[in-house]
């Protein structure tokens, strides 16, 4: 009897549909989100992220409809990330129906945004993510910015520090060099991130095979978050959990409740 | 009628979805008649504990509690909702709750805080709640809970150590965890009690 590993679909949403494509033949429409969200939730997932890449105001207030539709259907936690500059961009999200929101960039340019929103809210709302690559910095590893492309100038472990003393109640940790390679989840970086936190952590980027999910988990992962894999069925959620619990990893009973 | 008390600014739109799948009719109210009268009251709860029992005195919640407890009316507090009912809570401070059980809520003793994701319980004996889904996982996200059994129908879970992951008592009910995040079995779990009403 223990808390479980939790494993988590990430859907990357715009203008009010779901991009990057899903090929599931048992929907109806692939790139509805409400509908994805009942699939994975039918399927076993224990969370749910959108990641809002919408580029137009309009598609903002798109997402914030979707995030309604999704709160009023499917009654599993809900995260929303992408965009998000302001306290009053958090409030938003949690009136629409959002469980928690991630932020990025914006606590990297102003990290006071985290404080303000931890005493406003809570930490429990509260996600960091951390888009971050193997570098020549003190620790080994260093934040990005623009999906990866530039360097933020800062030490990954020093960020993630600074975070948590500032109030975040979860780190979402996503390795740019193993992001969308299917090779694996950078174990050295999520070993060295768990290190210095006290706050569940979410490992992404590179899961693959079924033995990736297990490695993170024994680097210190909480939670595994995917997207790619399982968007395109190469592994099935409920084929996930029924390896880790193979393998004795504590999941959850998603049997007939 | 169940009657969801709105004494914050969080959700609880979801939280009407989620009861109203038990067949009952669900009302978000702020309103003390309504509250009190309601056949079932549910108090939801986010965020800090002093935050929380100011929002409830303002709406007199606590009031309406303590009234509905004495009438036998069905009362559910959820996560914080269900803290604030304690005689205190100590985060960043000490602070009197409504004083139901006399009970103080602490921070857990735990390497990872919050204690945030799926868990197991251990169902009180006889449990009504529980009864279908003994064995099934709750979603939990908190780090403060009651340590000591205040001799309601308590149901345990652990993290780090064990506290109270809820409390049948005669009407009032409270779970730590959110049955209106828990999927199927948390709707489950809300049939359950919406059957007591």
């Amino acid at each position: 009897m223990s808390l479980s590993v939790r494993i988590i679909p990430c859907l990357d949403v715009t203008d009010g549909r779901v991009v990057k494509g899903v090929n599931f033949t048992d929907l109806v429409d692939a790139g509805d989100p409400v509908e994805m969200a009942a699939l994975y939730n039918k399927e076993g997932a224990d969370e749910l992220t959108f990641l809002d890449i919408s580029a137009s105001v309009a598609g903002r207030e798109t997402t914030l409809d979707v995030v309604r539709r999704t709160a009023e259907q499917v009654f599993i936690p809900l995260t929303v990330g992408g965009g998000i500059r302001t306290v009053e961009d958090v409030d938003r999200l949690l009136r629409a129906g959002a469980d928690k929101i991630s932020i990025n960039t914006a606590a990297i340019a102003r990290p006071e945004l985290i404080s303000e929103i931890a005493d406003r809210f809570g930490s429990q709302v509260l996600v960091i993510s951390i888009d971050a690559r193997r570098a020549r910095t003190e620790s080994g590893f260093e934040v990005t910015t623009h999906g990866g492309r530039q360097s933020a100038g800062i030490d990954a472990l020093t960020w993630v520090e600074k975070a948590c003393e500032l109030g975040v109640g979860e780190i979402l940790l996503n390795s740019m060099d193993a992001d969308g390679t299917r090779a694996g989840y950078d174990i050295g970086m999520i070993k060295a991130v768990r290190a210095v936190s006290k706050v569940p952590l979410i490992a992404s980027g590179g899961a693959g095979s079924l033995e990736d999910f297990s490695a993170a988990l024994d680097a210190g992962a909480d939670a595994l978050l995917a997207a790619s894999v399982f968007h395109f069925g190469v592994h099935r959620i409920g084929d996930v959990k029924k390896y880790l619990n193979a393998h004795n990893y504590s999941v959850r009973n998603t049997q007939s409740a | 009628m169940i009657a969801i008390l709105d004494y914050g600014s969080g959700n609880l739109r979801s939280a009407q979805r989620a009861f109203e799948t038990s067949g009952k009719e669900v009302l978000i109210t702020s309103d003390y008649e309504t509250a009190l009268n309601a056949e079932g009251l549910v108090v939801p709860g986010v965020g800090a504990f002093a935050a929380c029992m100011q929002g409830l005195i303002k709406v007199r919640g606590d009031q309406i509690v303590r009234e509905r407890f004495a009438a036998k009316r069905p009362t559910l507090g959820i996560c914080v909702g269900m803290q604030i009912f304690f005689a205190r809570g100590i985060e960043h401070g000490e602070h009197a709750g409504v004083g139901m059980w006399d009970a103080t809520v602490e921070k857990l003793n735990a390497p990872i805080l919050p204690h945030m994701g799926w868990n197991t319980v251990r169902p009180a004996a006889g449990s009504t709640l529980f009864a279908g889904v003994e064995d099934q996982s709750f979603y939990f996200v908190h780090s403060y809970a009651a340590k000591v059994s205040v001799g309601a129908m308590p149901t345990l879970a652990n993290h780090g150590e064990d506290f109270i992951a809820a409390i049948e008592d005669g009407a009032l009910t409270a779970t730590q965890f959110h049955p209106e995040k828990s999927s199927d079995a948390g709707l489950h779990l809300i049939k359950n009690w919406a059957q007591t009403l």
